[in-house]
């Protein structure tokens, strides 16, 4: 259970407590209440309509798209779909709030429970979700393009958001982003959400606070509308170390919402416990409860896509693959096809599976690339990871021929793996990389470092396991790269042993 | 009983047609047979109400008039009528309480906060019933945000005046006329229009329909959309017509209501019915319970002794009268003026001054903006309704006042549909007396809402209900004032409601008692 950690991180004596709220901007074409386009960067007020402004008469009526993605993410953390849930009014006076009131779910939202899993670095960790419920964005306020007024655009109004609650179950502001990370994965994966962090279609809230070791909750403040993974690592980390510096000095930290400046890379208190509004749920008798039949719940479940652990498990079954480097290779629907592509067309799942997670996970990183952009095609890779297990080449080798397909892969994903494979042989042939498998020639070189390098043998002799590392090294180098090392160990091995 | 209705010879002596006296004397029934006939046109109709409307003005009933607009829609009535397209209702004139948004003209909800405002948008009960041909005379007062059983409530002049002022009832002008629907009430009885749309929350249709001597219907709760109505407390909302006689109200109901499931969320997924399938149903066997906790102490004597006639007049027509007991009547008033507060607190909110209606010329910062443009925009029954809605929503006190009225408010319900095991409609008053007079209520709200008590408990229930003229106080204690019966129905029932006003105005003729002077 996350909520008992196995080992606890403390910082600077103090357990840290981190729960999230996350605002999952849902992908449908219309508004969750009205008709009005959701697209984004419209002109101000252009996608608003009667019901969007509140207009005297105007009634909300259910966007179906939006329920299903609500069901598809109850589904996707195992949750318990509500057969009825209910819409309530959270009542506050702002200008980008049409009605005086956002409509929401409070005490019967649509998602229950459910859980998020991940690995944080190889720990396994789980957060447990409270619920998740459906609701309405409200508009923006644009206060810099005015002088002495503000300016109000109501295109967002009415966006459906899928609002999406933790419990107090991350420990570390490292924990929090691993959650994040894989709760974007989910919703992307899904579809519900196009993930865009910059458009605001993904917003975390977190909750912080620190406590002693064994001690009750301490008492949290919240982060507001962290939207990039770098920030929310730097306003938790900022977060703590100031709550535990008040705390050190002697003072109680006070329930508040902050925000944080990315510029000073601090945290600035927004409004307090005492500013808090009253917000007079109730239910809205605009909207009856939402009813969700169990055969439309099964209906989503048949047309939604594998999920990211229900595939990661089928990974680490069928291919043999160890859980961790299955969860990596399932971050994303297009990066999991890529290594299924690859690991069929070579029959090397695990080889298949060190390239992606490690040279092409780190070039993906560099070139700031998803798995659907990449310029080397799965057939590619898999022709280079075959001619490996083959041990045709060596994987410095490898390496070397994986930079210029790269560079030009010269075949697309469209074309046959014979074309990969004649593109990868041709460039093993022309780069004179191929391994050293002769044994004739190998056995030359053996002898030739041998001799050269007496004191090597001498000390290997007298009980120093590293001297044959050394050797071994010698004659790689001798054969630029080329040797076999694997053969090269039996045929040294074999020599000194005689 | 006042003495029939004097004739209108101005007018009737042009119309050698079937239809009997002045045109405004003619139910929309007969107007849509002499429509269609080609007796009268939709444009000598409009003309006629429109003048009406203007030398009656001092009822302060109507609050916009545009003559142009009118005429040009009777013209068009005309026009189909000619080429043979004219629908249900062709060219018969209405006039909409001014809770309804219309494109065609402003609409104020009778609030300073929406004096000039105009919508972009006809309210689903004004198009439906402009899809069935009829023309519009214009917008009738109301008790601001139909708020209030007296339109002494309305914020915005009418028609002809500067100032505003209460709506007269016509039958004695020192009287109120009812609410909030009093200027549709007026406008019919004046015979200012043959019929009007009405909103009813907690009886703002069946009371001043019973004080102006007028036959108005709330269905069941959900049958009409509630799209571009103004909205007060949206779980009790709900539209309906007001007219001469039951048959007309069959009529317009059957053209206004309807399932409008792209607009309305709790508008009810039932096919269109023809509301008059049952006019000419016999009552023999009709069992009409009497809930005894509407006949106690507080009902006037007059007003008892029209509906005791009332009902042996049903006993005639064959029905029998059972005894039953709805036993949290009183209770409704309390949870009623808990739940239509809260939803209206909430539906008001968006009267803020941001977007759209009144906005104080002159304000600091925002908070400022927002407390100025509501203590100027609101009248002192709507502030009150929105600081108890306030009040009963906060912190701490949900659950005491708001959930536990909610929990009641399902017993009601649950009593009514013990009763309709024992009967097939319950019938009793509408108020407990006739029309007050101006101002005797103004500065007791609390005496305004018990005068509620026999409205409320049908509308938290959700039931159909009506409400027809029985009869008038005698003359010398009420200065002859008319009195409503009320009939409810189970849910859906309205049909069975209207055969029975039906089958009672075929047999009396309090529904064709006019007013002096009209």
């Amino acid at each position: 259970m996350a909520s008992t950690p196995s080992a606890t991180l403390l910082v600077g004596g103090y357990e840290v407590v981190i729960g999230f709220e996350t605002h999952t901007q849902l992908s449908t074409q219309s508004k969750i209440f009205s008709r009005a386009a959701t697209a984004f960067g419209a002109e101000p007020n252009t996608q608003a309509c009667a019901v969007d402004l509140a207009l005297p008469g105007t009634l909300p009526v259910m966007n179906r798209g939006a329920v299903e993605r609500a069901i598809r993410f109850g589904l996707a953390v195992g949750a318990h779909i509500a057969a009825s849930s209910v819409f309530a009014r959270k009542n506050y006076f702002y200008p980008d709030l049409p009605k005086g009131y956002q409509i929401s779910q409070y005490e019967i939202p649509v998602v229950q429970g459910g859980a998020v899993e991940f690995f944080l670095g190889e720990e396994k960790k789980t957060v447990r979700l409270v619920r998740a419920h459906l609701e309405e964005d409200a508009g923006k306020s644009l206060h810099e393009d005015f002088v002495g007024q503000s300016g109000i655009d109501l295109n967002r109004a009415g966006t459906p958001l899928l609002e999406i609650v933790t419990e107090p179950d991350m420990r570390s502001s490292a924990e929090a982003v691993a959650y994040a990370r894989e709760l974007h994965k989910i919703v992307t994966w899904i579809g519900i959400c196009d993930g865009n962090m910059q458009e605001g279609s993904f917003r975390c809230d977190a909750n912080v606070s620190v406590r002693k070791p064994g001690a009750a909750l301490g008492t949290r403040r919240e982060i507001k509308n962290l939207n990039s993974f770098k920030f929310m690592q730097q306003a938790i980390d900022y977060e703590v170390r100031w709550q535990i510096e008040q705390l050190e000095d002697g003072h109680a930290i006070e329930q508040a919402t902050v925000l944080f400046d990315p510029d000073s890379g601090t945290t600035r208190a927004m409004r307090t416990k005492e500013d808090a509004a009253d917000y007079r749920y109730f239910p809205d008798p605009d909207l009856p409860p939402l009813c969700i039949a169990e055969d439309w719940i099964a209906q989503v479940r048949d047309s939604m896509t594998e999920l990211p652990r229900n595939m990661a498990a089928r990974f680490a079954r069928d291919y043999g693959l160890g859980e961790y480097d299955a969860s990596l290779l399932t971050q994303s629907l297009a990066l999991a096809a890529y290594f299924e592509a690859t690991a069929r067309a070579c029959g090397q799942a695990k080889l298949a599976c060190n390239w992606i997670t490690g040279e092409l996970a780190r070039r993906m990183n560099t070139h700031n690339l998803e798995a659907d952009q990449l310029p080397l095609p799965p057939s590619v890779l898999a022709a280079l990871v075959a001619r490996i297990a083959e041990g045709v080449i060596s994987h410095s080798a490898a390496r070397q021929l994986f930079d210029t397909l790269w560079q030009d892969a010269q075949v697309d994903g469209k074309a046959s793996m014979d074309a990969a494979r004649a593109r990868v042989d041709a460039l093993i042939e022309a780069s004179g990389l191929r391994q050293m498998n002769d044994s004739a020639a190998l056995q030359t070189l053996v002898d030739e470092v041998i001799a050269a390098n007496a004191h090597n043998v001498a000390e290997f002799r007298s009980g120093k396991d590293k001297a044959f590392n050394a050797l071994v090294g010698q004659i790689m180098k001798a054969s630029k790269g080329k040797a076999n090392p694997q053969q090269v160990n039996e045929l040294l091995r074999k020599r000194l042993d005689a | 009983m006042p003495s029939p209705a004097m004739t209108d010879t101005s007018t009737t002596a042009t119309h050698p047609t079937t239809l009997q006296g002045a045109l405004h004397d003619a139910t929309v029934y007969e107007l849509a047979a002499a429509l269609r006939a080609k007796q009268v046109s939709a444009l000598e109709l409009a003309q006629h109400f429109l003048a009406r409307a203007e030398q009656h003005a001092d009822l302060g009933a109507f609050v916009a008039v545009d003559p142009d607009i009118t005429l040009a829609q009777a013209r068009a009535s005309d026009a189909r009528i000619a080429q043979g397209q004219a629908g249900a209702l062709e060219g018969v004139p209405l006039a909409h309480k001014d809770i309804f948004v219309t494109r065609d003209f402003v609409t104020t909800a009778g609030s300073r906060m929406l004096r000039n405002y105009r919508s972009p948008f006809d309210a689903t009960v004004v198009q439906r019933l402009a899809e069935s041909g009829m023309v519009t005379l214009g917008k009738l007062n109301c008790d601001e945000f139909a708020m209030g059983s007296s339109n002494e409530n309305s914020a915005i002049p009418s028609v002809g005046q500067t100032q505003p002022g209460p709506v007269r009832n016509p039958w004695e002008r020192s009287r109120v006329p009812g609410g909030s629907s009093g200027g549709s009430a007026v406008a019919v009885a004046a015979r200012l229009a043959p019929a009007a749309t009405g909103t009813d929350t907690g009886g703002s249709i069946r009371q001043p329909a019973a004080f102006c001597g007028v036959t108005g219907i709330k269905p069941t709760y959900g049958r009409a959309s509630r799209y571009g109505m103004v909205a007060f407390a949206s779980s009790l909302d709900q539209a309906g017509p007001m007219a001469r006689d039951a048959r007309d109200c069959a009529l317009l109901l059957s053209a206004l209501c309807g399932p409008d499931p792209d607009r309305d969320s709790t508008s009810l997924d039932l096919p269109k019915e023809d509301f008059s399938r049952a006019l000419n149903a016999p009552l023999s066997g009709l069992r009409i319970g009497l809930p005894k906790e509407f006949f106690g102490d507080g009902l006037a004597s007059n007003v008892r002794a029209a509906i005791d006639l009332a009902l042996q007049q049903f006993q005639a027509l064959g029905a029998t009268l059972v005894p039953i007991s709805l036993p949290r009547t009183e209770l409704a008033i309390p949870v009623y003026y808990i739940i239509a507060p809260a939803e209206a607190s909430s539906n008001l909110s968006r009267f803020d001054g941001v977007k759209f209606g009144h906005r104080a010329p002159h304000y600091g910062d925002l908070a400022d903006m927002y407390k100025k443009t509501r203590t100027q925009g609101f009248g002192e029954e709507v502030k009150r309704r929105i600081l108890i809605g306030t009040y009963v929503l906060s912190h701490g006190y949900y659950d005491a006042y708001y959930l536990q009225a909610q929990k009641i408010r399902r017993l009601i319900a649950q009593d009514f549909q013990q009763a309709f095991t024992q009967c097939d409609v319950i019938a009793g008053p509408v108020a407990p007396t006739v029309a007050w007079k101006l101002g005797d209520k103004s500065d007791d709200p609390v005496a305004n809402y018990l005068a509620d008590i026999f409205t409320l408990p049908a509308s938290l229930a959700g039931l159909p209900g009506m409400s027809l003229p029985v009869g008038f106080s005698p003359a010398a204690a009420d200065l002859g004032l008319p009195i409503g019966l009320q009939l409810i129905g189970n849910y859906f029932q309205e049909a069975r409601l209207l055969g029975a006003a039906h089958q009672f105005q075929l047999a009396t003729d309090h529904h064709r008692a006019k007013p002096a002077g009209f």
